[in-house]
């Protein structure tokens, strides 16, 4: 199964709310994906010459303050560091490729979530609500989120397999569904030079439209060579820095529900998901059509 | 009448639905609202009495599934497998369906105001269902008996592998199924449309425009050109 959730709120006074807006549409979706729950979200941006990078780490009670004395010292540089319980945001002005590889030989052991200017994301493995609890989804402000429940079918139950995934800056996306074809889509990519982190059928879909882009695709042609190419059932949530994106299979194997109203898009597996929201009476709610896609703009 | 009135925010759904489930006679002619129903799956399924439900809002999956003899409003949505198996009795979805609505229905008759998704009325065995809008593809699939009629449109795939159930289309089809045609529209298929158009709300809507729909029969029997393949 698992459940996916999307909020893209258009009133400006409820942005700093849009973590207590989205809890129970997460939480709603617990009985969709109870292993895992994870979230992208898109805050306020970082300085112009910077980026923040979403880390997480496996072990208990990580010394991400070392890390971050660590970091300043070695590359001459400032920064800063917050963390929340086994993830922690890096704000620097250092170039990615730098930053990457000073993790890789520093901190072998860590993943590297995200970079973007405004996206941080938070996955880890629990229940939808000692997930949000563990990060205080709550308390979360900014524009539009992506979120997901996982109930795994295909691939192990680790944060790495938590959605959601990544392909490229404040770009992520979350599956609800499964790939039929994900290994051959994986051996295609490493040929293109594509670096997986995991074995996630996800994680295929993800690298394939973030090849489609660096061909130069937009994302709209992009999922047109999906709809193509990628065998199997699925509905995909994507966020970027400005929109939300949703597609459905041809099949409509997976569902999904919309709520359109003045002040917010929200998206969720099921109304259920949706029923919570503010003045929900007043919204236009509808069942996406698959194989179309639909775009909602900041 | 007496009105029951349950508030799902309130009362759990088990036992909203085992008070449903109680002896027939106790609830026979009653009228029940549900308020409050969010979306909760399995909302009035298995109902087995003359009993008269409204739904007061948005139900999720397998609502009013297995029907007998009652009488379900929903004012609002429903997911997936709505008045799934139904074996008699009546649903009328205000809103719009999701996928599977009526699946396997054997009878009574399914009313949806709104669209209905992808595979409506798959396996249909008796029931009659109307759509007020349009329909998502593979509907009708392996239909066996019964009547759907679409007052919008048909998705891919119409009907197919069908058996004797009718398809009644007032809007366009954007494909036809293995084996499904256009037939005739006889006197008595006409009949029955009427009757559902005046059943189901839409009195007002002319027969004429809709084309009728069901088997080639193609499929029935072996055919013997296919013997070179074994």
């Amino acid at each position: 199964m698992c459940g996916i959730v999307g909020l893209l709120v258009k009133n400006q006074k409820m942005r700093a709310n849009i973590g207590e807006l989205m809890l129970p549409m997460l939480i709603g979706m617990t009985e969709r994906g109870p292993d895992s729950a994870g979230l992208a979200i898109f805050g306020a941006p970082v300085a112009a010459d910077s980026r923040k990078f979403s880390l997480f780490s496996g072990e208990e009670d990580f010394n991400w303050v070392k890390l971050g004395h660590d970091f300043e010292k070695h590359l001459s540089t400032k920064a800063t560091i917050a963390p929340k319980a086994n993830h922690a945001v890096l704000t620097t002005s250092l170039e990615p490729e730098t930053v990457k590889a000073w993790i890789k030989d520093n901190y072998p052991n860590l993943h590297l979530l995200s970079v973007g200017q405004l996206m941080d994301i938070y996955k880890d493995v629990g229940t939808p609500a000692e997930v949000a609890a563990r990060y205080d989804f709550k308390n979360f402000s900014g524009s539009h989120l992506v979120g997901h429940t996982r109930m795994a079918t295909e691939s192990a139950i680790t944060p790495a397999h938590a959605h959601p995934f990544t392909a490229g800056e404040d770009w992520c996306l979350v599956h609800n569904g499964s790939l039929s074809n994900a290994n051959t889509i994986r051996r295609k990519l490493q040929h293109e030079g594509i670096a997986f982190e995991t074995d996630n059928d996800t994680e295929a879909a993800c690298r394939f439209l973030q090849w489609r882009m660096r061909e130069g695709d937009d994302l709209e042609t992009a999922l047109n060579h999906g709809f193509d190419e990628l065998d199997g059932f699925y509905t995909l949530l994507m966020g970027t820095s400005d929109q939300l994106a949703l597609v459905r299979d041809p099949y409509g194997c997976k569902p999904a529900m919309i709520a359109e109203h003045d002040d917010y898009v929200a998206i969720a597996s099921e109304f259920r998901s949706l029923a919570h929201l503010p003045d929900i009476k007043n919204a236009k709610v509808f069942e996406p059509s698959p194989k179309e896609m639909y775009v909602w703009k900041l | 009448m007496e009105t029951l009135k349950f508030d799902l925010a309130t009362k759990p759904l088990r036992e909203v639905n085992q008070f449903l489930h109680g002896d027939a006679s106790g609830l026979d002619g009653k009228t029940v609202e549900i308020e409050n129903p969010n979306g909760a799956h399995n909302i009035a399924v298995g109902l087995k009495a003359d009993v008269q439900v409204t739904i007061k809002g948005h139900a999720g999956y397998y609502a009013a599934g297995m029907n007998q003899l009652a009488k379900v409003v929903v004012e609002g949505s429903v997911g997936s497998g709505v008045a799934e198996n139904m074996m008699s009795g009546h649903v009328h979805v205000k809103g719009f369906a999701s996928n599977a609505a009526g699946a396997t229905a054997n009878g009574g008759l399914l009313v949806i105001d709104g669209d209905a998704g992808l595979r409506t009325a798959i396996a249909l065995k008796g029931a009659d269902i109307v759509v007020g809008g349009s329909v998502g593809s593979f509907s009708a699939f392996m239909a066996q008996a019964g009547n759907l009629v679409i007052l919008g449109d048909a998705g891919e795939g119409l009907g197919d592998s069908i058996y004797e159930a009718r398809l009644f289309v007032r809007g366009t089809v954007k494909s036809l199924g293995a084996d499904c045609e256009e037939k005739t529209m006889g006197a008595e298929e006409r009949k029955i449309l009427v009757d559902l158009l005046a059943k189901s709300g839409h009195k007002d809507v002319s027969p004429d425009s809709f084309k009728l729909y069901g088997s080639a029969r193609n499929l029935y029997n072996f055919h013997v050109d296919n013997a070179g393949a074994y």
